[in-house]
């Protein structure tokens, strides 16, 4: 473990995670304003409404227990782990092995349960709904979720993220059959557990649809900005994950900083693609009932199943 | 002074103890703090000394031992290896918490009854620990009896109340069933030569066909003990009848005899394992899974909720011994130890977890007087201690890293993940389907326990509609908390240095495989879970918490230092209704309507939903399980007609039985000659 530049670029590549996720919210909302043809946001507006947020009083309820307190800042570090094990820009992170696939599966749904718990915790309607609605998204996405990431586990005979980025950016440019599969499942994945379209709405707050915003409802202030942070290095974690697995190519191996730049570079025109693409899907699609969400993941699941399949059958 | 210190020995006096403590207690049956202040925390102590020994014995070769006891010709073989050992310390560590519990939680039992609990209570450890000792068939059927027959009286301790009977006649007629197919089995590995010991039955060469019948009858009769589907009728009913720490021995450690049983006779015994059997357990286990979780989403009983859970919890070990009986017969024994080491470690986490959440469960019946979760709410401003212990059970059931229950599904799916080494393809491809089964489970078991603990624990209290009366109302006696303070240290230990528990666990796989983890699992240092290969697989809980309280710390410390730490208090916001109440609030009822809706063919549901013009709503709603109806009512008809008909032979006039006895002479010259 002696390897101080690869902690040090550890530490160093969480941090830019964390600071860069609300640019890529900001460029998701621009585009689809633009898309939208309304006139666009500016692209730091997400900073600006964090250091808002953190600026004024926060406000709680008077049955608010510790534990409501303290789940912003459970889900800020569930979601800073998460980005500290994605190969974003190299995949040399020793932190990487204390958590493999499987654990990062179990980052996402330990944030999830406590920011279901801190909904249900001021005892408000709404709260217990979005909590109920959430928990059933998750645990619809959470199957399908671990079968596409099985599928990659498969493929390069590894959980561990960085040694299945390093075996699929490594072979010669074929198209898996079972990666196509594994991809499609995986962006409904994100596109669920991300709280976006079509399966929620993060704009509205419209009792009938809203599942995550009515969770966070009773937040206000430095906690809000906390939770909407932890959001955003969400999203930016799923989509480095996607194009960690889907797209790798680009990404600098272990020791050789001077592939540093060109990485970034690729991680930049990868990002702005993925983030104009699920504008896109924003703006094309419309949000599903609640009760379409089951068919809409279990067509992710099986989705990912058949990847898995294929891989068996065809071995690729 | 050697033989006392060797861990049969020692395990032995453990068990012996517990007798003594059991007949103690009868003798001064009006004094009740005997029982409180000695028999229950001395027993503990024996359990802790019971653990130690365990422990011992997994690093030790098996030792055997022949007590003069018993019929003439037929004395009693003890024999404590590395299997027996592991669960000889599951027994005496989880039981030590629960007894502890035990001892503050029947205070206010009146001084017979408690004489009377106290005795069951202790026959109930000792029976589980001749259980694990046995080294021959008859030993283990009258330890086997003695487990279900004292855990029987402790169910329907509260006999005066017709549920409760019911409940216990149900369990007694279950664990009976799978008494006859053990003994069954026991018969068929015996097959008319030699003897009964363990020994004789180890080296039987059996018929392949035979080998099957007699895995199907050890697979179902030891299945019946757990709780597996379709034989876990008895399960939800029985738990919840009996005290809280009776439910959570039971359901911690009784039904872990079973898997004990069940590796033991397979495994051991029967020895030669096909990968077609292991097909049957993986079958059974993920139905077990599914359905336990599913339907103890629909529980809104406490105690009901987590006897669901518990056989969703033997689903889960049941996929992992599956797995490892597969790999096995395909010759993969290291992927086959894997799996293996997966199904026992689930076995001591839940039986960890599941003991502490039973635990909480009996707290809040004792402060509040309830069971039914529609009835609680905000128990953590009344009761903080239990919420917090209660918490950590919640989060290792759920599978949620760094705690215990992850660390033994995280195992499971390794073992999935080795499906690739398999010569079948149609076996390779089932297996990872298996593991998603695990992990819709898993996502399943963690929405349930947020509903719990929202909705017991957290929100407003919500109007009780019967309330019994409260004994107290306030948080767990300190008795009690120390109890589930130990469990809930046991999550934190056994999720947080697994390496430890792996390399005994692999212990284990030697002894009844002959082969290991490979080597770089074993090198690997405590602070890396390393199941087959580094560059395979790694996780490092201790790393893990580390890094998630500091990232958490330093954003509070960032926050604080470059904001504020301004707060007011106000009210919740209404939505713009001010006549909201605390009955608004979601119930369990209401939580579990998603899951209704996407699994409804699954339930035998009867719902009456009130008009728009209804003067008086009420909502109704009634969730039964198919077996009832598609199994078990079936089959109780079918033996009762059968039972009547045989009546029509008794008249109970002495000429017509002498007439019977005639006849069978008669027949008997006839034929036999």
């Amino acid at each position: 473990m002696n390897n101080f530049p690869g902690i040090a670029f550890q530490i160093l590549q969480s941090v830019f995670v964390v600071l860069a996720a609300p640019l890529l919210v900001g460029w998701v909302n621009q585009c689809r304003a633009w898309l939208q043809n309304r006139s666009a946001p500016s692209l730091l507006l997400p900073y600006w409404t964090l250091a808002k947020l953190f600026h004024k009083d926060a406000v709680m309820a008077r049955d608010a227990s510790p534990l409501f307190r303290l789940t912003p800042y459970i889900l800020f570090g569930c979601m800073w782990l998460a980005a500290g094990i994605v190969p974003v820009l190299a995949t040399d992170l020793p932190f990487a092995p204390a958590a493999d696939i499987i654990a990062l599966v179990g980052v996402f749904a330990l944030a999830r349960v406590f920011s279901a718990l801190a909904a249900m915790d001021i005892g408000t309607s709404f709260g217990g709904l979005g909590a109920r609605r959430e928990m059933l998204i998750g645990f619809l996405a959470e199957p399908a979720m671990l079968m596409t990431l099985f599928t990659a586990a498969f493929i390069s005979g590894s959980t561990q993220l960085t040694t299945i980025v390093d075996t699929l950016a490594h072979r010669e440019f074929t198209l898996y059959p079972s990666l196509a599969f594994a991809a499609v499942a995986f962006l409904m994945v994100l596109l669920a557990e991300n709280a976006r379209i079509p399966i929620d709405n993060p704009t509205t707050h419209l009792e009938l649809t809203m599942v995550h915003e009515a969770m966070i409802l009773e937040y206000s202030a430095r906690h809000l900005a906390l939770i909407e942070w932890a959001v955003a290095i969400k999203l930016f974690a799923y989509v480095t994950i996607g194009i960690a697995l889907f797209a790798p190519w680009g990404i600098a191996e272990a020791g050789d900083w001077s592939a540093l730049p060109v990485a970034f570079a690729a991680l930049a025109v990868k990002l702005a693609l993925a983030g104009a693409g699920l504008a896109l899907i924003e703006t094309v699609l419309a949000k599903l009932r609640l009760f379409l969400a089951p068919e809409f993941l279990s067509t992710a699941f099986l989705l990912a199943v058949l990847g898995m399949l294929t891989h068996f059958l065809v071995r690729g | 002074m050697e033989a006392i210190s060797s861990p049969l020995a020692g395990s032995l006096i453990v068990a012996v103890f517990w007798l003594v403590i059991a007949a103690l207690g009868l003798a001064p049956a009006h004094n009740a703090a005997f029982t409180r202040r000695f028999a229950f925390p001395l027993g503990a102590l024996a359990g802790l000394v019971l653990a130690a020994f365990g422990l011992q014995a997994v690093w030790l070769p098996a030792q055997t031992l022949t007590l003069p006891l018993g019929l003439p010709d037929l004395p009693f073989h003890l024999r404590v290896d590395p299997l027996a050992g592991f669960f000889l310390m599951l027994l005496g560590s989880v039981s030590a918490g629960i007894s502890v519990y035990a001892a503050g939680y029947f205070r206010a039992e009146p001084s017979g009854r408690l004489a009377l609990i106290n005795l069951q209570y202790h026959v109930f450890l000792a029976s589980m620990a001749f259980v694990l000792l046995a080294d021959d068939a008859y030993l283990f059927m009258v330890a086997w009896e003695t487990m279900a027959l004292s855990s029987y009286f402790l169910v329907i301790t509260d006999h005066k109340l017709p549920a409760i009977r019911s409940a216990g006649f149900l369990y007694l007629l279950i664990a009976h069933l799978g008494a006859i197919a053990i003994l069954l089995c026991f018969g068929v590995l015996h097959g008319g030569r030699g003897d009964y010991s363990f020994e004789a039955l180890r080296a039987a060469q059996l018929q392949p066909a035979w080998a099957t019948a007699a895995f199907l009858l050890a697979f179902f009769g030891f299945g019946a003990k757990a709780g597996m589907i379709p034989l876990h009728a008895w399960l939800p009913e029985a738990h919840p009848a009996a005290p809280s720490p009776v439910s959570a021995l039971m359901s911690g450690i009784m039904i872990k005899t079973a898997i004990y049983g069940m590796v033991r006779v397979i495994f051991d015994l029967i020895g030669n394992v096909r990968w077609e059997w292991g097909m049957v357990v993986l079958a059974i286990g993920a139905a077990t899974t599914l359905f336990g979780v599913l339907y103890a989403l629909m529980q809104h009983d406490l105690k009901r909720l987590l006897a669901y859970h518990s056989v969703e919890n033997i689903g889960i070990i049941l996929l992992g011994l599956g797995m490892s009986m597969v790999f096995i017969g395909f010759g993969h024994p290291a992927a086959g130890v894997l799996g293996l080491i997966a199904g026992l470690y689930h076995t001591l986490n839940h039986a960890v977890f599941k003991g502490l959440l039973f635990l909480g469960a009996g707290s809040i019946l004792h402060s509040t007087g309830m069971r039914n979760l529609n009835d609680m709410g905000g128990l953590v401003h009344s009761m903080p201690k239990t919420a917090f212990y209660f918490l950590i059970g919640a989060l290792a059931i759920s599978a949620l890293p760094p705690l215990n229950g992850f660390v033994s599904e995280w195992l499971t799916f390794q073992a999935a993940l080795q499906a690739p080494l398999l010569q079948n393809g149609v076996v390779r491809s089932l297996l990872p389907l298996f593991a998603a089964t695990l992990a819709l489970a898993g996502a399943l078991t963690a929405m349930c326990f947020v509903k719990v603990y929202g909705i017991a624990f957290l929100g407003r209290p919500r109007e009780p509609t019967h309330r019994t009366p409260v004994p107290h109302g306030g948080d767990a006696s300190g008795m009690e908390r120390y109890g589930m303070a130990w469990l809930a240290a046991g999550c934190f230990v056994l999720g947080l240095f697994p390496t430890s528990f792996l390399l005994m666990l692999n212990r284990i796989g030697v002894s009844l495989t002959g082969q290991g983890l490979s080597e770089q699992a074993l090198e690997s240092s405590w602070l890396w879970l390393v199941p087959t290969a580094a560059e395979e697989a790694s996780y490092s809980p201790v790393i893990f918490l580390v890094v998630i309280v500091a990232v958490t710390a330093l954003a509070f410390l960032l926050v604080r230092r470059f904001y504020h730490g301004r707060l007011r208090f106000a009210d919740p916001w209404d939505c713009g209704f001010p006549e909201q109440t605390s009955r608004m609030q979601d119930t369990a009822d209401a939580f579990g309507q998603p899951i209704r809706h996407v699994f409804g063919p699954l339930y035998r549901m009867q719902r009456d939903l009130p008009g728009p013009d209804d003067p008086a709503p009420r909502y109704f709603l009634k969730i039964e399980d198919h077996h009832w109806y598609w199994l078990y009512l079936p089959v109780a008809r079918a033996a009762e007609f059968v039972s009547s008909k045989i009546a029509l032979l008794q008249h109970g006039r002495i000429s017509i039985y002498l007439l019977y006895s005639f006849l069978t002479l008669i027949a008997l010259l006839v034929f036999v000659r």
